[in-house]
């Protein structure tokens, strides 16, 4: 079982290597989102540098969801998804390598790529730690999230408008944690709490996320 | 509970059964604004705006419940398989919707006066606002496919799924410092609400339950009406 999962997570790993995975689009939409926000905002330096980290945060959530679509799309349309719920391996655990190599290759890259761009927001320097931090510890939860809005719109035509209703709502607290936890260190508290609710949903969506995919992938592939 | 599931068997209970609850959400109703407006006192701080509650806090409560009701459908028709669940299910999330968005917007209309705000985000709120984005979220499932059975298996997740929201948006005010007033009635200690308060909001609770049963009674008929008339042009269809 244990080499069917490092064959399937390898297998995406190199499409997403030789086919562009969606980092290069996520990326691509948190500079435009980055060099637009000063713009939109105004020049005001300090208030930039107060709303730096939310910011942040939102560009990299937006970056993510818009990559979710395309998690299960092109298994499905040439029928791989179908030969894969036939196999041995359990279906909930090849949805979880597919979250997996979304996280290896879009959400994590993308979390140790964005603070320092956020210096263009005038970050303070001092919170680049723990905005790193706060960033890859919610990737994960990023990912599988994501990943349970793309299998539940997987067959719908314009299913990427649908993923970002349904799952907004479960973003919410990843984005509010994410946040606190900078903010947090930044001020009199410590980010430790906000980081460990961080890792809570992250294990809650570690389970609840692949059991509620598969079930919808069946669903489309019945 | 499998005898219900033929939908004939369903409609004659619930056709006889719709009447009265009219009847009893009408008197509810009646009881409950009553005790509302009339009977009941006057807040020492806010007035007479207090009386707002009497409309905010049953829809909000309800359309909790409701989603709670939803998620409940959805989880037995995944394990019993029961056909009518999923139609009650659907059928509810319209009226949850209503419920949550009168919530939202009355409010609003109280948090004007006695906070001087019309929103704030705080953990109430937010969470109640994605309560909102959960109901329109399932209610889109069932618009976008075309096959009500996918459609049916999707919107159980989604259902199932969001149904973490219910006890976030229920302990909001006690795990986070809140603008909005914690809790009141379900809570250690038992309600720490006047009396003369009590009843009259408890009433209104008791007839936005009813106007909902009412509702969705009528709601899951026109649904399996629709499935009828459905199936019977698909067969049509197939004949010709």
């Amino acid at each position: 079982m244990w080499r069917s999962c490092k064959a399937l997570l390898l297998r995406d790993l190199q499409l997403a290597q030789k086919q562009g995975g969606g980092l290069g689009a996520a990326l691509a939409f948190i500079l435009a989102v980055l060099v637009l926000m000063p713009i939109s905002l105004g020049p005001d330096l300090a208030l930039l540098q107060r709303l730096a980290p939310g910011l942040m945060w939102l560009s990299l959530l937006l970056a993510v969801l818009l990559t979710a679509d395309r998690m299960f799309q092109q298994d499905y349309e040439d029928g791989s998804l179908d030969l894969m719920t036939m196999a041995q391996t359990p279906f909930e655990l090849v949805v979880l390598m597919k979250f997996f190599s979304h996280w290896l290759t879009v959400s994590l890259p993308l979390a140790l790529i964005a603070p320092p761009l956020g210096l263009m927001l005038n970050l303070d320097i001092a919170s680049l730690p723990i905005l790193w931090v706060s960033m890859i510890t919610g990737s994960l939860a990023l990912s599988l999230l994501a990943g349970l809005g793309g299998a539940v719109t997987v067959g719908l035509r314009r299913g990427g408008l649908l993923v970002s209703l349904l799952i907004m709502p479960l973003y919410v607290p990843v984005l509010i944690f994410g946040v606190s936890a900078t903010t947090m260190m930044m001020g009199p508290q410590s980010a430790a709490p906000s980081l460990m609710i961080l890792c809570a949903i992250t294990i809650v969506s570690f389970v609840v996320a692949p059991l509620a995919s598969a079930a919808a992938l069946r669903a489309y592939l019945q | 509970m499998q005898r219900f599931a033929n939908p004939a068997l369903f409609l004659k209970l619930a056709n006889p059964l719709l009447p009265w609850a009219w009847a009893v959400t009408a008197i509810l109703f009646a009881f409950g604004l009553y005790g509302a407006f009339i009977t009941s006192p006057p807040d020492y701080q806010q007035g007479e705006t207090v009386r707002i509650m009497y409309i905010h806090v049953p829809a909000a409560s309800l359309s909790l419940l409701i989603y709670v009701a939803m998620a409940f459908f959805s989880a037995v028709a995944h394990i019993f398989k029961h056909p009518l669940a999923d139609v009650a299910a659907k059928t509810a999330a319209p009226i949850g919707a209503v419920y949550c968005f009168l919530a939202l917007a009355t409010g609003s209309l109280w948090g004007k006066p006695m906070w001087g705000a019309w929103w704030v985000w705080d953990a109430r709120l937010t969470s109640m606002f994605v309560l909102m984005l959960l109901y329109l979220g399932y209610m889109a499932i069932w618009q976008s496919i075309d096959d009500p059975n996918r459609a049916a298996l999707i919107a159980r997740v989604v259902a199932i799924v969001g149904v973490i929201n219910v006890p976030i948006v229920k302990f909001s005010v006690n795990w986070w410092n809140s603008l909005h007033q914690p809790a009141s009635i379900l809570k250690m200690g038992g309600p720490s609400i006047a009396g003369s308060m009590l009843w009259p909001l408890l009433t209104m609770m008791a007839a936005y339950g009813f106007l909902f049963l009412a509702l969705h009674l009528m709601s899951m008929r026109s649904e399996i009406a629709a499935r009828k008339l459905r199936q019977l042009r698909s067969a049509n269809l197939g004949d010709n």
